[in-house]
């Protein structure tokens, strides 16, 4: 079926099978492929992008149910200048990741827990984040990213 | 995967219409998609409900009841109810993750029926009812076992209407890998009595706890549950805990959601 939608505020059209996954779609046919599939389930959250404004896993989503819709993907985050967004500039100066395979879902989460909660509590940043998995930096530094992105002073953590 | 199509109806004629027609019904897909992933279903056409407007939203009926259309996401059941219901708000909320709860449906969760699904236990507890394109069920006649329900293979879930108890509460044992509960326990009461039900225990699915609901409604204190125990056959047993390391939590939550209801 052919499918319409606006990818980081470009009109892009495409041709899917019903089986087409909206983050293949991201990555193999708009060759957005900094989206990531981890686990290819919905549990770790590498692919998290937003449809509509909404957080979702794209890897559990169809192409096809986002036709029409208004996607956001990692490569929107920065400026067309490649000036960093302020969640990015967060995470490089916090050092929030380490191999970075995580990082896009975790910026694109982070995004929205920012948008819904702009100062939000340690706790909160770490329950907002249960559906993505990091497997290198425990998450202390994606905490503290998150935290200094939001503007709030960097409190002790917990398991410090 | 296999290979199919997808509908997109706007209407529930026409989900109807696509799924007489031999197609199934596609809610949020937060369950089905794995599924389908793992080649566990062949449909030849999936009929995504979700852009059916009438299928979506939380509004109040003439009797109280809090009423979930099918095709409604976590997220605006919790944000919909936090005042009018917080411990289904608390439930809706804690379901999967941020993500999981912009797409996943009150529909589609109870339509499959895992044995560790947050909602059938609120469903039960509080005796709701399960409407569906053709009737209304009651929760005690719906719910038939792990991934059974009343449901007939064609019939689309539309609503789901809640009595609003006095006192309720969720308590949720969490198993952190997959964020469905190990253990978890809707306690609600109501004018006539206690309803408990217990979720991600047992190998028959959702249950209510008649011994429980018996001691409840004498004495509603957590300590009116002291000496009562679920039976461990017939339990769960996997390498996340064992069949009495279930039945042990079903007596602790409980206990919990008790002591956050009172």
């Amino acid at each position: 079926m052919k499918l319409t939608m606006k990818v980081n505020g470009r009109e892009v059209t495409g041709e899917v099978e019903g089986r087409t996954l909206l983050v293949d779609f991201l990555r193999s046919d708009l060759r957005l492929t900094g989206t990531h599939v981890g686990c290819d389930t919905s549990q770790c959250g590498a692919c998290t992008v937003h449809v509509n404004g909404e957080l979702v896993k794209s890897c559990t989503m169809f192409a096809a149910e986002a036709d029409g819709a208004e996607i956001a993907t990692i490569e929107g985050a920065a400026a067309e200048d490649g000036t960093l967004s302020a969640i990015q500039q967060a995470f490089q100066d916090h050092h929030g990741l380490q191999c970075g395979y995580c990082t896009p879902g975790m910026v694109m989460t982070a995004a929205s827990l920012l948008k819904e909660n702009p100062k939000p509590t340690e706790h909160e940043v770490r329950q907002y984040l249960e559906g993505n998995i990091c497997r290198c930096t425990g998450y202390h530094n994606i905490v503290k990213a998150i935290m200094a992105a939001s503007g709030q002073e960097m409190p002790a953590m917990a398991a410090e | 995967m296999y290979a199919f199509d997808i509908a997109r109806p706007t209407t529930l004629d026409e989900a109807k219409a696509a799924i007489a027609a031999g197609g199934q019904a596609l809610s949020g897909g937060q369950t089905l998609i794995p599924t389908l992933k793992a080649r566990l279903a062949m449909p030849e056409t999936l009929v995504s409900l979700h852009g059916i407007a009438d299928l979506k939203g939380v509004s109040t009926d003439s009797a109280g009841r809090i009423c979930v259309k099918g095709a409604t996401v976590h997220r605006a059941v919790a944000e919909a109810v936090a005042d009018s219901f917080p411990a289904l708000s608390y439930l809706a909320s804690r379901i999967g993750d941020p993500a999981v709860r912009n797409r996943g449906t009150i529909g589609g969760s109870v339509a499959n029926n895992d044995p560790s699904a947050c909602y059938p236990a609120a469903v039960l507890a509080c005796d709701a009812t399960v409407c569906t394109d053709r009737r209304e069920i009651a929760a005690d006649d719906y719910f038939q076992g792990m991934f059974t329900t009343a449901l007939e293979e064609d019939e689309i879930v539309t609503e789901v209407k809640f009595p609003v108890p006095q006192a309720a509460a969720y308590e949720k044992f969490i198993q952190p890998a997959s964020r469905f509960p190990l253990v978890a326990v809707f306690v609600a009461r109501f004018a006539d009595g206690v309803r408990v039900a217990i979720t991600g225990a047992s190998e028959s699915g959702v249950f209510r706890w008649s011994a429980a609901e018996e001691a409840l409604s004498a004495n509603f204190t957590p300590d009116a549950l002291d000496g009562l125990s679920v039976d461990a056959d017939g339990m769960i047993g996997d390498l996340h805990g064992s069949k009495d390391y279930r039945a042990h939590l079903c007596g602790v939550m409980a206990k919990r959601a008790v002591a956050r209801a009172v």
